[in-house]
């Protein structure tokens, strides 16, 4: 029962891919990670494989390539590629056809070149390997293929070795490798997760090209909704080791007929959403793979869900031509289940139910129950507090306290002249002798955060933001420059009054799984900063773990579990808990949710606001994600190579922004729309981010700025306002400047303190 | 749904919530290290509990009854001085476990106290230590037992305070290491971050996140002390008569090979290699212990 779409019938099916099982072997039982997928690449075609974490995505693709780690098992089904069946060659075979008719790319090209030989070796190998090619004559074709993926001066880099190249160029070395040989198919398995928004855009803008040029078929495997827009001419969304939807993208991204795919899709933050609602999100987490129930594997989180989805499991069926759902109740059959499970509301636009309406409500009665049961006492619901699962202030968005007046809202912090930079030192790095130079991470730097307001800041990684945040949440000194929150300057405290003036701002990390101590129960993590200072004696202590679990939607029953015990967006939760257990005024949050799924993130995101909201809490977001600073942020900064290069209300900024680099940000991030997709520039910031340690003279961005003139070499552009509040630093910015007063803490003139810039 | 793992009744039971039942699975799950685990009881047993059972007159020599074979009176024969050798091993394994034990146990606590801190610390202090470190691992142990022997009389505590001296050498490096990546976890920041003290920090993020490694390495650290005890006794430098231990049995077993005498050869052989392959496996299995709840983090 292949059902698979045959499009196109013009062109060669490439790779099929009939009733794939792939099973993992674990220590105690058997995990099916992929379950009956069945798959077709055409010629010179995109599929799109897309879904979360653990979804079999990866592992579908790796058991094309037979790279399963040894606990995998191809157990059920086809590989096609052409005429042959790969699951039936002999390793030997295998190894033929691997680089030679498909080839694979990772998102870590570190891991897949080899450190200790050159990138031109690493390029030619595959051709002296399976073409028994000349020395010579492989280094010639070589030099070609890292010309062709734009690798600037290839005839230098070819003795590089590729810890000298930067995380994009690895990327394109790769390339070159996997394409030496012009395989039939590339598997390109997250190529540019890892990777800034700008070099993403210039690396899937490369597959592009390089697939039409080649005529090459293409199975591009990531969980980003917008590189599928953008990039695929069909798409294959999975679920937890089943495929779910699978249609023309253009179709899907109109027509979504999967609840998990539609849902998948509401949950993504939009650039244009106006930061006063609240995500939608998908309660709870992907199903235990070990452990199914049998029934519709998205069942408990879909708000679809009739009796029959939990007897029964949906299998693939074609809706309309070219169009398979495995679903009971697809989207658009029925009339919307609106009426029978009115917590959990409808798409975007429309008042939208608080994440907590999903989650301690469903869970709280139970869970109580159970722990008044165990511990033989008795818990309150939450008093005072907006109880979690009470209708969800809907009429009054969140954010609106700082929305209403941003402007007049009293300054909690204030940055001013900073600088940060780290020495470089030659030789054995033993501390002794001067440095030699220094990386420049933040260069006089001032600006102003509003209490209960969210400042966002971006940038590509490299361009000093995570410093900046460390700064002020007081992890990192700087070399020069001030930060006071709440008029109290943090840098000159020492001993005892350092310590006691750290309560007042706290750091929310970005791995929820180095953040938490592995070797401590949960409860004492959350009790650690109150232990710490010394707040309340024992008993308040533990009560206060108790209100702060109850105020992230985690059960008492928590505090006696282990870290492990609990997935990354429970982590993430319980570092938010502890980062409020001393009440803090300000909360630093580096990265909040990049390391985690979609569908998690938003309900993240939404617990940020809501305890924002509740608590009066001011964030300063550091991230590289645009759309979710979109979300969080009422202030937007944008830091290029150390400096700050725009800064103002969100709504501004991203709707009339007045520096190129910016734009040029915002153009990049893939939208999950085809439309928008399919009519953007080519990637609108070229190159890659010049070294810290020699910035460019000058404005710091000249070396990729379509508008650069020679004014920009000479002269560092000053500051000016575009609008209340909204300043950029450019001669040539896209809006003429206006006459207004800039906003306070933020100074025109950059100069440097120590006259040396 | 708030918490699978958390929340959801009825489902705590299938999985071991606690890190020590989880460990103790993991442990038995390795068959080799569990057959070690037994392997090593056994020998405490017979070392400390094996002469009350079996009653035999260590201390006097007795010439009449030297060089016995193996007999109803003497199950394993006796010795060139005529003692019982079965009752001869159990003595020796006696101080054997000992050594073993009092320098896995010093060493891994000087070493872990002294890498910590260097760890810790970083910047000049760290260099001072660790080159301190590599100094001292230069020079050759059997160079220090010598120079000892020819100084005071050597008795167990003397070779166990020795052995330790050069083995928490290792230690200390291993768990430098570890703490110089332990200190930039994001753990030990946040801690830092709501203000905790350096020994507030070492004590409750870096030790316990050590002990993993630190225990696992302590384990391999008997097993090398026994050898080195052993390899000492056979050079005659170890605790004089009528205190023994298995090497020394073993060197005299082998001035009496050619005699035909096994049983003073052979039972001690057996037994040096019998302890220190088991605690080695032991080892093995700790570790497997350590790198699941790694996985599992
Ligand atoms: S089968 Fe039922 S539970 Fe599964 S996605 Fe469809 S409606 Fe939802
Ligand atoms: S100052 Fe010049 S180089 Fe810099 S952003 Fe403006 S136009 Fe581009």
């Amino acid at each position: 029962m292949s059902q698979d779409v045959m499009t196109d019938p013009g062109k060669r099916p490439v790779l099929q891919v009939q009733n794939l099982r792939t099973e993992f072997r674990l220590r105690s039982s058997t995990v099916v990670a992929v379950d009956d997928v069945s798959l077709t690449v055409h010629e010179g075609e995109c599929l799109g494989l897309v879904g979360e974490s653990g979804c079999g995505k990866s592992t579908t693709g790796l058991s094309i390539m037979r790279l399963l780690p040894r606990i995998g098992h191809i157990t059920g089904g086809k590989v096609l590629l052409g005429e042959r069946d790969l699951t039936t060659l002999s390793e030997a075979e295998m190894r033929k056809v691997r680089g030679n008719d498909v080839a694979m790319i990772f998102q870590d090209p570190m891991t897949s070149l080899n450190p200790t030989s050159t990138i031109g070796v690493q390029v030619a190998e595959p051709l002296r390997i399976h073409f028994g090619t000349h020395r010579k004559a492989a280094a010639k074709r070589a030099l070609e293929m890292l010309d062709l993926v734009g690798v600037p001066n290839p005839r230098e880099r070819m003795d590089d070795y590729p810890h000298q190249l930067s995380g994009g160029l690895r990327q394109r070395v790769m390339i070159a490798m996997a394409l030496t040989a012009q395989p039939k198919l590339l598997i390109a398995d997250e190529p540019t997760t890892a990777l800034d928004v700008t070099i993403q855009a210039q690396i899937l803008d490369l597959l592009d090209r390089l697939r039409e040029e080649l005529s090459m078929a293409v199975l591009l495997i990531t969980h980003d909704m917008g590189v599928i827009a953008g990039r695929t001419d069909r798409v294959m969304v999975m679920y937890a080791a089943k495929a779910v939807e699978s249609t023309s993208t253009a179709e899907l991204f109109e027509d979504t007929r999967h609840p998990y795919a539609k849902a998948l899709l509401e949950s993504v933050p939009q650039l244009t959403a106006s930061s006063s609602t609240l995500l939608p999100t998908i309660p709870g987490q992907p199903p235990d793979l070990t452990n199914l129930t049998g029934g519709c594997r998205f069942a408990p989180r879909c708000r679809h869900a009739k009796p029959d989805c939990g007897t029964a499991e949906p299998t693939l069926e074609e809706l309309e031509a070219g169009h398979l759902v495995a679903c009971f109740h697809p989207v658009g059959s029925e009339p919307e289940p609106a009426a029978d499970a009115p917590e959990l509301a409808a798409p975007a636009p429309e008042p939208v139910a608080d994440e907590a309406a999903d989650e301690p409500a469903a869970e709280l009665p139970t869970v109580v129950q159970r722990v008044q049961a165990v511990l033989g006492i008795t818990l309150e619901p939450r008093p005072a507090e907006p109880p979690p699962a009470g209708p969800p202030a809907a009429a009054e968005p969140v954010g609106a306290q700082a929305a209403a007046d941003p402007m007049s809202a009293p300054v909690l912090v204030e940055i001013e002249r900073l600088f940060k930079e780290y020495p470089v030192r030659r030789g054995l790095g033993l501390g002794f002798g001067p440095p030699a130079a220094s990386v420049k991470a933040v260069s006089g730097i001032s600006l102003t955060i509003r209490r209960g307001e969210t400042f966002g800041l971006a940038g590509e990684s490299g361009c000093g933001k995570t410093t900046l945040g460390r700064i002020v949440a007081g992890h990192e000194h700087p070399t020069a420059g001030t930060v006071r929150i709440d008029g109290k300057e943090i840098l000159r405290l020492h001993g005892a009054e350092l310590r006691r003036g750290r309560r007042q701002q706290q750091l929310m990390f970005q791995d929820p799984y180095a953040s938490l101590n592995p070797r401590m129960r949960v409860g004492a993590i959350i009790r650690e900063p109150l232990m710490v200072q010394g707040s309340g004696n024992r008993r308040q202590q533990w009560e206060r773990v108790a209100e702060l679990l109850g105020e992230i939607g985690l059960s008492r029953r928590a505090m006696d579990l282990y870290p492990h015990e609990f997935s990354g967006g429970q982590r993430q939760r319980i570092g938010l808990a502890r980062a409020l257990a001393l009440n803090p005024g300000l909360i630093v949050a580096d990265e909040p949710v990049s390391a985690l799924d979609v569908s998690i993130q938003s309900q993240i995101l939404n617990l940020m606001k809501r305890l924002q909201r509740d608590h009066g809490l001011t964030y300063m977001v550091v991230s590289h994600d645009l759309s979710v600073l979109r979300y969080l942020s009422d202030t937007i900064g944008v830091m290029y190579l150390g400096k700050l290069v725009e800064y103002g209300p969100a709504d501004d900024v991203y709707d009339a922004p007045a520096h190129p680099y910016t734009h040029g940000l915002i153009q990049t991030i893939p939208v999950p729309d085809p439309k928008i997709e399919r009519t953007k520039e080519k990637a609108a910031v070229r190159g890659e981010l010049p070294s810290p340690v020699h910035p460019p003279s000058g404005c710091r961005f000249r070396t990729r700025c379509p508008l650069a003139q020679e004014l920009c070499a000479q002269q560092e552009p000053p500051m000016q306002v575009f609008g209340p509040g909204h300043v950029a630093a450019c001669h040539f910015p896209l809006q003429p400047p206006t006459t207004l007063e800039p906003p306070p803490g933020v100074q025109l003139a950059m100069t440097d303190p120590r006259g040396d810039a | 749904m708030i918490a699978q793992a958390a929340a959801l009744p009825g489902e705590e039971i299938s999985r071991p919530s606690s890190i020590w039942k989880q460990s103790l699975a993991t442990f038995i799950e390795n068959r080799l290290a569990l057959a070690g685990a037994i392997v090593l009881v056994l020998l405490i047993l017979f070392s400390f509990v094996g002469p009350l059972l079996y009653h035999t007159n260590q201390t006097a020599t007795n010439l009449i009854n030297e060089n016995l074979a193996p007999s109803g009176s003497h199950l394993l024969g006796t010795t060139p001085e005529g003692r019982d050798e079965l009752g001869r091993l159990m003595v020796g394994g006696q101080s054997t476990i000992e050594v073993g034990l009092g320098v896995g146990v010093l060493a891994t606590l000087f070493g872990m106290v002294y890498g910590s801190v260097a760890g810790y610390l970083g910047g000049v202090v760290d260099a001072v230590m660790m080159r301190i470190v590599d100094a001292l691992l230069s020079i050759p142990y059997l160079f220090f037992v010598v120079l000892l022997a020819a100084l005071v009389q050597v008795n167990l505590l003397v070779l166990i305070l020795v052995l330790s001296a050069v083995s928490w050498l290792s230690t200390a490096r291993l768990v430098r290491g570890e703490t110089l990546s332990l200190r930039t976890r994001d753990f030990v920041s946040a801690s830092t971050g709501f203000g905790s003290r350096m020994r507030h920090v070492i004590a409750r993020h870096i030790t316990p996140n050590l002990l993993g490694v630190v225990v696992v390495n302590g384990t391999l650290k008997v097993a090398d002390a026994i050898l080195a005890f052993a390899a000492v006794a056979y050079l005659g430098l170890g605790p004089a008569p009528p205190a023994t231990n298995w090497g020394e049995l073993i060197s005299a077993g082998i001035n009496n090979l050619f005699d035909g005498y096994w049983w003073q050869l052979w039972p001690a052989g057996v037994l040096i290699v019998a302890i220190v392959i088991a605690v080695n496996v032991i080892g093995d299995g700790l570790s497997d212990v350590v790198e699941v709840r790694l996985q599992k983090r």
